[in-house]
């Protein structure tokens, strides 16, 4: 079975991140990383491929920073990569993505299943993965907390509040991968080394056939206008007890509308 | 001259990863409790840390050259995190993998080395006794040869990676007869369980508490005749000979440990106020901070400088006495530096520096060990001097 994985290199959470003037994530000054919520589907990619046979590819739309996401999927045992790059792509937005991860996707050749996290650590429009499989004419199983592969079919399990569902697809399909998937391994040290000479090719806009005018930031569907820093937290209120507090405990949730 | 590469890097950070999530959430319990955490030796095993100076046909990685520096590296991290499991890797390697490595015959390192370099099992290397220390050659343990079998009497103390519930083997120093009117001190391999060989309870120890250290004892433990190590006669110069990189493992963790303190001291000096700003806008305070990121930097250049001579001298390009004078030299650096950095460090934390809630109060009770182990700051003054031709 081959496996196409979307991933995406994501300012690092644990970094103080912030928008660049343009008013785009800012993937310039800070240290940026893999997806977490992208390693899921990486992992669950990679057991599907060890149990049976097939190819891992993952392709990463991105600037020139973004070819190390491609490389941690590759550490983790991916096949081989491909990395979108092209300065006409600064700003674009959900829309101009799903088509340049479908038109990638087509280059690369039909894969019997789309990988994808359940959303990125930084946009957060979740979107991303419907769009790509409705350019493609696929089905899509969105956010699965496990996945099966059965001949030529694909079953998952989606867990709501009050119910689980379990949705069936015939492959070719795209999934979508929640973090409770799975536990993303860790590249091993023999990973890294092996990492480097695995094919990794860069594609332009050019190469995907995609014009200019579809992409960027000026052709955006969606545009931010503003952005402010989240005030600090407060901090807390200790109550102590002192025989009396859960009458202060019922006052507190009271005053504050919570009851 | 040396240089840490992207894939070093690369390798830096992955171990790092691990370190956090894996250990850190859980080192204030392990350490309180002494729980010596056997389910992560296998973790480790996987990362392919136990195999970075091992061929690939043990399972290791199996480089052509370079890999002691990756084990530095990987030691620091770890080391960064948690000192007991920095040594658990360091000793793994130094003491227990490589004697096996480069002195063991085909069949020996068929039989242990793909579970330890896994991370399957661990094992020991037994030098020091209770009455042999620094002067490791007063061994008193003694073994004899009779009917294809050796039998063991004696005690050895302190012994790291000995009584794990996965501890395979662990190699004892002892003396196996008079040579030229000398001890004549060889190494033979015991494994675990073999009837004979008490593992004592764990020590009570100032800090490595989630390391596993014991005292073993050998009454007539008999094992048989192929499980000497190397040749008879050679145990005390074949183990001396691998002191050298257990002395460049011991400063990386040293580095570790003096970046911890940096890190956590920085951050907690810009953000604990008294006297309506942060302490860190002091100079008595800032100035420690300039102290420990200089200590932190030149223990770094002494410990890969070393690793990176030993990775030549392993490549031929180097001669061994410049591996032993720089390992010496970055070994009580570090160390001595790395205990310096604990007690400025618990300094800046005033008394929360004083709780086991803030790791720089484990660091403190960690840093001593690294000026006593492998060799201590007195014996490496005495190698160094010795380059000198001052003769001690
Ligand atoms: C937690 C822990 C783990 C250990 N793990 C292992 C292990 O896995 N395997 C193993 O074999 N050993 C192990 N050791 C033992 C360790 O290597 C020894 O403790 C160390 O080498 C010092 O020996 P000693 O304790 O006998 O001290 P001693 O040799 O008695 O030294 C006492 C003091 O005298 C000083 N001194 C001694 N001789 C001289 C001299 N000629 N000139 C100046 N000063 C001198 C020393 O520097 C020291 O300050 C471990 C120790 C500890 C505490």
């Amino acid at each position: 079975m081959n496996i196409v994985v979307c991933v995406k290199y994501v300012p690092d959470a644990q970094s103080d991140r912030t928008f660049s003037d343009d008013k785009t994530t800012d993937r310039a000054g800070v240290d940026g990383l893999l997806s977490e919520l992208d390693e899921y589907a990486v992992e669950e990619a990679l057991k599907l491929v060890e149990a049976g046979e097939g190819e891992v590819t993952v392709v990463t739309i991105g600037p020139d920073e973004a070819a190390e996401a491609v490389k941690k999927a590759l550490q983790m045992g991916a096949d081989k990569g491909v990395h979108i790059s092209d300065d006409a792509i600064h700003g674009s937005d959900a829309v101009a993505t799903s088509l340049l991860l479908a038109e990638a996707i087509k280059k690369i050749g039909q894969p019997d299943l789309i990988l994808t996290g359940m959303g990125s650590t930084d946009g957060l429009m979740n979107i991303v993965p419907t769009m790509v499989a409705e350019r493609l004419g696929l089905p899509a199983v969105t956010l699965v907390s496990s996945l099966e592969v059965n001949g030529s079919t694909v079953t998952g399990r989606r867990d709501g509040d009050t119910a689980s569902e379990t949705i069936e697809a015939s492959l070719p399909a795209l999934v979508s991968v929640t973090d409770q998937t799975n536990e993303p391994r860790y590249p091993s040290f023999k990973g890294i080394m092996a990492a480097k000479k695995k094919p990794v090719e860069t594609w332009s806009l050019g190469d995907l056939g995609v014009d200019a005018g579809q992409v960027g930031l000026n052709n955006a569907w969606v545009q931010v206008e503003s952005f402010e820093a989240r005030p600090p937290r407060e901090q807390g209120q200790v109550v102590t007890d002192e025989g009396d507090g859960g009458t202060k405990l019922a006052e507190f949730l009271s005053t504050h509308k919570f009851v | 001259m040396f240089e840490l590469t992207k894939d070093h890097e690369d390798f830096r950070r992955v171990v790092r990863d691990f370190a956090e999530s894996k250990i850190a959430p859980h080192v204030e319990e392990w350490d309180a409790q002494a729980h010596f955490p056997s389910e992560l030796v296998p973790q480790m095993g996987e990362l392919g840390l136990f195999g970075l100076v091992v061929p690939e046909e043990y399972g290791g990685a199996g480089l052509d050259e370079g890999g002691f520096t990756y084990l530095c590296l990987a030691i620091e991290e770890l080391g960064r995190v948690d000192q007991s499991m920095g040594i658990t890797l360091s000793a793994g390697v130094g003491l227990g993998i490589n004697p096996i490595l480069t002195y063991g015959t085909d069949a020996q390192k068929q039989r242990f080395l793909p579970d330890l370099v896994s991370g399957k099992a661990l094992a020991g290397f037994g030098l020091t006794e209770p009455d042999a220390g620094s002067d490791a050659g007063a061994t008193r343990t003694r073994a004899t040869l009779a009917d294809g079998q050796w039998t063991i009497n004696g005690a050895k103390a302190f012994i790291t990676n000995s009584g794990t519930d996965i501890t395979s083997v662990v190699t004892v120093t002892a003396r196996t007869g008079e040579q030229d009117g000398k001890p004549q001190i060889s190494a033979i391999m015991v494994p675990s369980g073999t009837p004979g060989f008490t593992v004592e309870p764990a020590y009570r120890k100032l800090g490595w508490h989630i390391s596993d250290t014991h005292g073993l004892t050998f009454a007539n433990c008999q094992v048989p005749e192929e499980n000497l190590l190397g040749e008879q006669g050679q145990g005390y110069r074949q183990f001396l000979k691998t002191l050298d990189d257990g002395r460049i493992a011991i400063s990386a963790l040293a580095v570790g440990l003096a970046q911890a303190c940096l890190d956590l001291s920085a951050d907690y000096a810009k953000t604990r106020m008294a006297f309506g700003r942060p302490i860190g806008a002091n100079q008595g305070v800032s100035f420690k901070v300039a102290d420990l990121a200089v200590m932190v930097e030149a223990s770094r250049l002494l410990t890969y400088k070393a690793a990176w001579l030993k990775d030549e001298h392993d490549a031929g390009r180097r001669s061994v006495a410049e591996v032993k004078h720089a390992a010496a030299i970055a070994k009580l650096y570090s160390t001595e530096s790395a205990v310096t950095a604990t007690r400025l460090a618990t300094q800046i934390f005033g008394g929360n520096g004083f709780m086991e809630e803030y790791p720089v109060a484990r660091f403190f009770r960690d840093a001593k060990i690294l000026e006593i182990g492998e060799g201590t700051s007195e014996v490496q003054r005495m190698l160094i001097a010795r380059q000198y031709g001052l003769v001690s």
